[in-house]
């Protein structure tokens, strides 16, 4: 296709690699609890999301009653995943003119934390090309690597999946560290958004909050105290993270 | 489980995700203009990116030390100003390093 498109595809590709050794683990699950190879698959086609999915799974195999089941499917991928409301939010005021109706329901199905923060760190205002490159490699990443962790949980070394683990990590860390580099601003909402963070996993009582829910109480904090204390000019606002 | 259990359960779960990701992206057209929700919305990536990074990325690859070798490795070559793909690569690597320094010893 062309230039955009590809670039999204590069940028796509350590977010494929990390979600394949994530899902891989997601697909060992859906086996370990009963569902087939194809149910495991089609949970990671129809979702991408992880937190949400891992939930969801709980859910179907917790043995409820099928109406209280649904219900309780439904309030628990609202809560893990209102955080997408929350970037959705954002990522919508840097799309370009090209993002029609249409588009915008087509992309959004894939806009997960990480597709979200790379789209988000671009400094232009997005077209819909670069957009559904930056789909692909994850969508596959993700669906294959479920595939192969329900079929055969073992096919890979343990030390292999283990070092992928880190690769979307690695990402955040290189989305986040050069704009961090170079404003004040960026470093100490990224510093707050850590701190809570710490408090809430180490902090006994404050760790039974779900992931969905810390993510979102440190960003709201964090991009508050931002705000408040850096209001961001118009210019560099509509240039994007990356101004 | 039955397929169709199954099934009412997959639509459940795609159909709430999808929507929380779609409304906001689709519905929501107009430009911001208060300069408090724009420069909070500015900050919601990078708030968001830093507080799942730290602590998470500790627990990533099942042992704190390699991990912390990843980390490592990822921050010096991020602050280097290299690319996504290019520290991504360099922190698994770190980590596998790692690994293979922790069975020596």
């Amino acid at each position: 296709m062309n230039k955009l498109f590809m670039k999204g595809v590069r940028h796509g590709l350590p977010i494929g690699l990390g979600y394949l050794s994530v899902s891989f683990a997601f697909g060992t699950q859906c086996t370990d609890n009963g569902l087939t190879i194809m149910q495991a698959l089609l949970i990671s086609m129809t979702n991408l999301t992880s937190a949400g999915q891992l939930a969801g799974l709980q859910v179907m195999v917790s043995q409820a009653a099928l109406a209280s089941g649904l219900i309780e499917m439904a309030l628990t991928q609202f809560i893990i995943n209102l955080r997408y409301a929350l970037m959705g939010l954002s990522l919508g005021q840097k799309l370009g003119p090209t993002m029609n109706t249409p588009r915008r329901m087509f992309f959004s199905f894939s806009n997960t934390d990480e597709i979200f923060a790379v789209a988000s760190s671009q400094p232009e205002k997005l077209h819909h090309h670069y957009l559904y490159g930056l789909m692909v490699m994850p969508y596959i990443g993700w669906s294959l690597g479920t595939l192969l962790g329900a079929a055969a949980g073992e096919i890979l070394p343990e030390f292999v999946t283990s070092a992928l683990g880190i690769a979307i990590y690695g990402m955040f860390i290189a989305i986040v560290i050069p704009p961090a580099r170079r404003e004040k601003s960026v470093a100490m909402v990224a510093l707050i958004a850590i701190a809570i963070s710490v408090c809430f996993r180490y902090i006994p009582g404050l760790s039974a909050v779900s992931g969905g829910f810390v993510v979102i109480i440190c960003a709201v904090i964090a991009a508050s105290a931002g705000a408040l204390l850096f209001p961001v000019k118009d210019d560099a606002a509509e240039g994007g993270a990356d101004a | 489980m039955s397929w169709t259990t199954y099934l009412m359960y997959l639509a459940v779960m795609a159909g709430v995700t999808y929507l929380i990701r779609m409304l906001p992206l689709t519905v929501f057209r107009k430009e911001i203009k208060s300069v408090f929700i724009k420069s909070f919305l500015h900050y919601v990536p990078y708030a968001v990116l830093a507080a799942m990074t730290i602590p998470g990325v500790l627990e990533s690859t099942g042992d704190i030390r390699t991990a912390a070798a990843g980390l490592i490795a990822a921050v010096i070559m991020a602050w280097r100003g290299h690319g996504l793909l290019t520290v991504a690569i360099v922190a698994c690597a770190a980590v596998a390093a790692a690994q293979g320094l922790l069975l020596l010893i």
